[in-house]
C-alpha cells in the first residue's frame, strides 16, 4: 500500500468517487463550455468553411477557460479541515497527490471533452477534411498539458490572495505554445490543408518537459510554509 | 564600497550621452529607412539587456531552489523587474519602427512574438511576487522562473514552424550593417548595460535594506509585544 502507485490510485478513486456525488466541477464546466460556445456562435455566425478555419480556435479556448473552472476547485477540498497539512506530515509521496489529482482533472476535462464536442460539430456543421482520428492524440496530449501544469499552478495559487484569478494569469503564458500546437493541429485536421505531425510531437514534448519537471519540484511547492 | 555606487552612476550617464550623440549624429543615416532607422540603436540593445537579465533570473532561482539564498533569491527578483522595464522599451520601440518600414504596427513574427511571451511570462512572475504572501514569495517565484525559463525554447519551435508554415507579408532586416553602425550599436549595448546594471544595483540595495528593515520590526515586535508596555 505504500508504493506510488497505489497511492496515487487510492487518492484518484477518493477523487472521482466525491466528484460522481457531488458533481460540482463537472456541471460548473460543462455550463461554462456551453455558454462559452453559443456565446462564439452568436458573435462569429460562421459558414461552414470559415467554421474550419476558426473551429480549432474555438474549441480550444472554450475548454482551456473551462478547465480553468475545474482547476481551481482542485485544492480547494483539501485546504478545508487542514488536511493538505496532514498530506504535508503523512510519509506518502507528495508525487501521488499530485500526479492523482492531474489524472483527476485529466478525466473530468476528457468527459467535458467528450460531451461539448458534439455540440460544437451541430453548432458549427463541421466535417473533417484531414485523417480525423489524429484528433485523439491531439485532445489527449492537449489536455494533458493544460491539466499537469494547470494542476500545479492551482497548487501555487492557493498560497496567494485571490486565489481564483492568479491560476489563468499563472497558467495562460506557460501554455501559449501548448495553446498553439492544439490549435493549429486541430486546424491542420479540420481543413486537410497541412500535416498535424509536427504540432503532435510538440505537445508530446511539451508534456514530457513539464510532467517531469512538475513531479520534480511538487513536493517544494506542497512543502513551502 | 559607499563611494562606488555614485563613481559608476556618473560613468554610465557619461557613456549613455555619449551613446545618444552617436546614435543620433555620428552613425550614418540608412539608405532606404532614413532617420527611422536610428531608433534600432535603442531597440536592439534594450532587447539584448532584457534577454540577459532574463537568463540571470533563472540562474539565480535555480540557485535559491537549490541553496535556498536570500542574496540569490533578491537578484532574481531585480533581473526580472528590470528585465521587464527593458522589455517593455523593446516592445514599444518595435512598432513605432515597423509602422513607417513594413507598413504595419505589428506581425506575428518569430522575434516579435518570442518577445512578447517573454514579456507575459515575466509580467505573470512579477504578479506572483506581488500576490503571494510574505515568506513562500520567494520559493513560488523561483518555481515559476523554471517554468518559464523551460517554456522558451517550446515557444521559440512552435512560432518558427508556425511561422515557416504561414510566411509572414513583410521582409526580414537581412543585408549586411556598416562597420559604423556596428559600432554604434555596441557602444549603445554597453550603455545600457551599465545603466541596466546600475538601476539593479540601486534596486538590490533598497530591497536588502527594506527586508533588514522588515527584519527588524518583526523582531521588536517579538521583544516588546504592544499590550505589555
Amino acid at each position: 500500500m505504500t508504493s506510488l502507485a497505489a497511492i496515487t490510485g487510492v487518492t484518484l478513486r477518493k477523487d472521482l468517487r466525491l466528484e460522481w456525488r457531488s458533481k460540482d466541477a463537472i456541471n460548473s464546466m460543462l455550463f461554462f463550455a456551453l455558454l462559452v460556445v453559443v456565446i462564439f456562435s452568436f458573435s462569429f455566425n460562421p459558414t461552414a468553411e470559415e467554421s474550419r478555419q476558426i473551429a480549432g480556435g474555438l474549441i480550444w479556448v472554450a475548454f482551456l477557460f473551462a478547465a480553468v473552472v475545474a482547476l481551481n476547485q482542485t485544492w480547494a477540498r483539501e485546504l478545508r479541515n487542514q488536511v493538505l497539512d496532514a498530506y504535508r506530515v503523512s510519509p506518502a509521496p507528495a508525487n501521488a497527490l499530485f500526479l492523482a489529482k492531474a489524472l483527476g482533472n485529466f478525466v473530468f476535462v476528457s468527459v467535458l471533452e467528450a460531451v461539448m464536442t458534439p455540440l460544437f460539430i451541430i453548432f458549427y456543421t463541421l466535417r473533417a477534411l484531414g485523417p480525423a482520428w489524429q484528433l485523439i492524440p491531439v485532445a489527449m496530449l492537449g489536455t494533458w498539458a493544460l491539466v499537469v501544469n494547470g494542476t500545479f499552478f492551482a497548487a501555487m495559487s492557493i498560497r496567494t490572495r485571490s486565489r481564483e484569478i492568479m491560476l489563468p494569469l499563472l497558467l495562460f503564458p506557460i501554455s501559449i505554445p501548448a495553446l498553439l500546437a492544439m490549435v493549429e493541429a486541430t486546424s491542420a485536421i479540420l481543413t486537410g490543408e497541412a500535416s498535424a505531425k509536427f504540432w503532435i510531437v510538440l505537445l508530446a514534448v511539451y508534456d514530457l518537459v513539464f510532467t517531469m519537471v512538475s513531479l520534480l519540484l511538487f513536493e517544494t511547492v506542497l512543502g513551502a510554509e | 564600497m559607499k563611494k562606488a555606487f555614485p563613481i559608476f552612476a556618473l560613468l554610465t550617464a557619461v557613456l549613455l550621452s555619449y551613446a545618444l550623440y552617436l546614435a543620433l549624429v555620428w552613425a550614418p543615416t540608412e539608405q532606404t529607412m532614413g532617420d527611422v532607422q536610428r531608433i534600432f540603436y535603442y531597440h536592439v540593445p534594450s532587447a539584448w539587456t532584457a534577454f540577459l537579465l532574463f537568463l540571470i533570473n533563472f540562474v539565480a532561482s535555480v540557485w535559491y531552489l537549490v541553496w535556498r539564498s536570500v542574496k540569490a533569491d533578491i537578484i532574481a527578483l531585480v533581473s526580472a523587474e528590470v528585465g521587464v522595464v527593458f522589455c517593455t522599451v523593446v516592445l514599444v520601440t518595435g512598432p513605432i519602427w515597423a509602422r513607417p518600414v513594413w507598413g504595419i504596427w505589428w506581425t506575428w513574427d518569430m522575434r516579435l512574438t518570442l518577445t512578447l511571451v517573454l514579456w507575459l511570462i515575466y509580467v505573470a512572475y512579477l504578479v506572483l511576487r506581488r500576490f503571494s504572501s510574505g515568506t513562500q514569495t520567494p520559493l513560488m517565484a523561483a518555481v515559476l522562473a523554471v517554468f518559464g525559463a523551460l517554456d522558451v525554447p517550446l515557444v521559440y519551435f512552435s512560432i518558427w514552424y508556425f511561422r515557416t508554415q504561414h510566411p509572414s507579408p513583410v521582409i526580414g532586416k537581412g543585408g549586411s550593417l556598416d562597420p559604423r553602425m556596428w559600432h554604434v550599436l555596441l557602444i549603445n549595448w554597453l550603455a545600457f548595460l551599465c545603466f541596466a546594471f546600475l538601476v539593479s544595483w540601486s534596486r538590490y540595495r533598497l530591497e536588502k535594506t527594506k527586508r533588514e528593515v522588515e527584519e527588524m520590526l518583526a523582531l521588536e515586535a517579538l521583544l516588546e509585544p504592544k499590550g505589555l508596555r
